[in-house]
């Protein structure tokens, strides 16, 4: 009985005035914490669109930048956002394939190994390196040198050209992409490896299908952040894609890219294209989060 | 192709069935002349890097027999029983000495193919490692590692393993949901469902009944009862009653003062449990160490 009565008077005794008022402290710095952190990303999301949507309408991705002084034309941008794309595409043929298969190489088949050290030390070195020097870079390997053709089939332009832009982004994303992939793949159990080898599965089809599935969100993820990155980089594309006010006339040719026209916009002396430069960042941040939600319900249906 | 003997079907079985009946408790087990011997094991040792795990161990796995591994903890059970099917290669740095022959072929040949020779020796894991994909997609994983079959016949596969691992019951009508849903008991004999399901030789456990609950092991006890005619069982466990109840042989391992593990004594269940030559074996029995 009076273990009874001892136990539930411990049960209901009130914790300490001080335990509480720690507790109470520590709650509220939580959350001022978390209001400090989001302020940047509040702030910012805030200032594009309110600068940005005065001058919005979706005639923006039809039509190309109207030229100053000429009244009554349609004032846009398409040029620069299928521009965009054009480059991004590149980047992603060549940086996706590479970067997984680097990650493959170092959280499976090469685990351990001394070859998977050095490649993720270099992809980490890489990865650190600015994003200037990526394009002084992609210009000196591709828009300095001749071009290259093989039975007709140009491989790689001279000059200006969404390819050496596409070139440079994926140098930029290759390093993103393989380490956060190379992650995800090693969050996968080693039981479910195992598991798959003791029915007589090879490494091949382990990796593909039992590891490869299982880290899918996280590879997706890996993936976005670069192709986010990429996207907002401005600095390469001064030296490879260069600019024009005019619609991309072809993969080896000067090519208008989103980052670019704000650059050069915001820069500008008329009002009108300042202005211009706030909606651009506008539907560049759209795109970059509209690209992640699409991606992300689409691998949280096919993946569960 | 290139290792005929790791596909073909051993005939002389008829025998070996005759010694065990349902209630089984400590029956007498068949002399050994009269066995096949389905894994030869002669002076293997094992090392992990330069950490000896194993030494010395020399054993007969009889086909169509249940041999029950028991031991103390960390004298190399589940080290001995990876090497059966080389999945311990798949542990990092090893290094593995002796022989293991597998019906007369040395598993340790290197023109062995190691997918082919592990599909003959299956393996079911202490805790249920099914796939975060379907039920019936996890039986089926094993076939479609080897190339495709038709709809019915693959249909009739996932049945038949299910069935023997007494789960059909269960989960035949929510086949295409995860199988993360089942309980890890069911998850267990799903496991056993994917590894009976590619027809293996030899069914190696390594103590599948540590993560289930009294009813669930028994369930798995049962199950290894009515497989033990069809597939050569070698198991791992804690449980003495399991050992007794479920095997026919029985190895006793221990490790000796430089925590190297050895074989201390082979033999039928019952001689090993009654009349124990070893005085270590008859300790570890009577619960006096380990
Ligand atoms: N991957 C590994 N790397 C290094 N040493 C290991 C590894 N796995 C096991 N060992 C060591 O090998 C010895 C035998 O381990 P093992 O897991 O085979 O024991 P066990 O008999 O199965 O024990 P338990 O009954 O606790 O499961 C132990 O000393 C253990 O520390
Ligand atoms: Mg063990």
């Amino acid at each position: 009985m009076t273990n009874h009565h001892a136990t539930a008077e411990i049960l209901s005794e009130p914790l300490s005035l001080q335990r509480r008022a720690l507790s109470a402290l520590m709650m509220g710095l939580t959350y001022l914490l978390f209001l400090v952190a989001i302020i940047p990303l509040g702030s910012l999301l805030y200032t594009i669109v309110s600068q940005g949507l005065p001058r919005f309408s979706w005639n923006v991705f039809f039509h190309i930048p109207a030229p100053i002084g000429e009244a009554g034309l349609i004032d846009g941008f398409g040029n620069a956002i299928q521009g965009s794309l054009m480059v991004l595409a590149v980047a992603c043929i060549i940086s996706i394939p590479v970067g997984l298969l680097a990650a493959i190489y170092m959280a499976e088949f090469g685990r351990n190994s001394k070859t998977a050290h050095v490649i993720r030390f270099v992809t980490q070195v890489l990865s650190a390196v600015p994003s200037v020097v990526v394009g002084v870079f992609a210009y000196g390997v591709i828009v300095f040198t001749p071009a290259i053709e093989i039975g007709g089939v140009l491989l790689k332009p001279k000059g200006f050209s969404a390819v050496a832009a596409g070139v440079a982004l994926a140098v930029l994303m290759v390093p993103i992409i393989a380490l956060t992939a190379e992650e995800s793949l090693k969050l996968v159990a080693n039981a479910q490896r195992l598991g798959s080898m003791a029915l007589g599965g090879s490494r091949f089809q382990t990796t593909f299908k039992v590891v490869i599935p299982q880290s899918m969100a996280g590879i997706t993820t890996g993936v976005l952040l670069a192709l986010s990155r990429a996207a907002g980089e401005t600095a390469p594309l001064l030296f490879t894609a260069f600019f024009t006010q005019n619609w991309p006339t072809g993969f080896d040719h000067p090519t208008p890219t989103l980052p670019v026209l704000i650059y050069n916009f915001s820069q500008s002396a008329y009002t009108s294209q300042n202005e211009m430069a706030w909606t651009a960042a506008m539907v560049l941040v759209a795109l970059v989060l509209l690209a992640s939600l699409v991606s992300r319900l689409a691998v949280r249906k096919s993946f569960r | 192709m290139n290792d005929p003997q790791l596909e073909t079907t051993p005939s002389e079985t008829e025998e070996l069935t005759l010694s065990q009946t349902k209630s089984g408790r400590l029956e007498p087990a068949p002399e050994p002349n009269e066995l096949v011997t389905a894994m030869k094991v002669r002076d293997l040792s094992f090392y992990y890097g330069t950490f000896k795990a194993i030494e010395g161990i020399n054993i007969d796995i009889y086909e169509g027999q249940v041999t029950a591994m028991i031991g103390p903890s960390g004298c190399g059970k589940s080290t001995f029983i990876k090497v059966l099917n080389r999945i311990s290669e798949l542990e990092g740095q090893v290094k593995v000495e002796g022989t293991v022959e597998f019906f007369g072929q040395n598993i340790y040949d290197p023109k062995v193919n190691l997918n082919r020779l592990r599909r003959q020796i299956g393996m079911v894991f202490q805790k249920p490692n099914p796939f975060p994909i379907s039920i019936y997609d996890n039986v089926a994983y094993g076939i479609r590692l080897f190339g495709r079959k038709p709809k019915v016949e693959m249909d009739e596969i996932v049945e038949t393993a299910l069935k023997s691992a007494a789960l059909w019951g269960e989960v035949k009508d929510k086949l295409n949901k995860s199988a993360l849903g089942l309980s890890g008991g069911q998850q267990q004999r799903l496991c056993i469902a994917r590894a009976l399901a590619v027809k293996p030789k030899v069914l190696l456990m390594d103590e599948p009944c540590s993560a289930l609950d009294p009813i669930a092991t028994m369930k798995v006890e049962e199950l290894i009862e009515s497989l033990r005619h069809e597939f050569t069982i070698a198991i791992v466990t804690h449980n003495m009653q399991q050992a007794s109840r479920v095997s026919s042989y029985t190895a006793f391992f221990s490790t000796d003062e430089s925590r190297v593990g050895h074989l201390v004594e082979f033999g039928p269940t019952s001689q090993i449990f009654l009349q124990a030559k070893h005085p270590r074996t008859r300790e570890y029995i009577e619960g006096r160490f380990g």
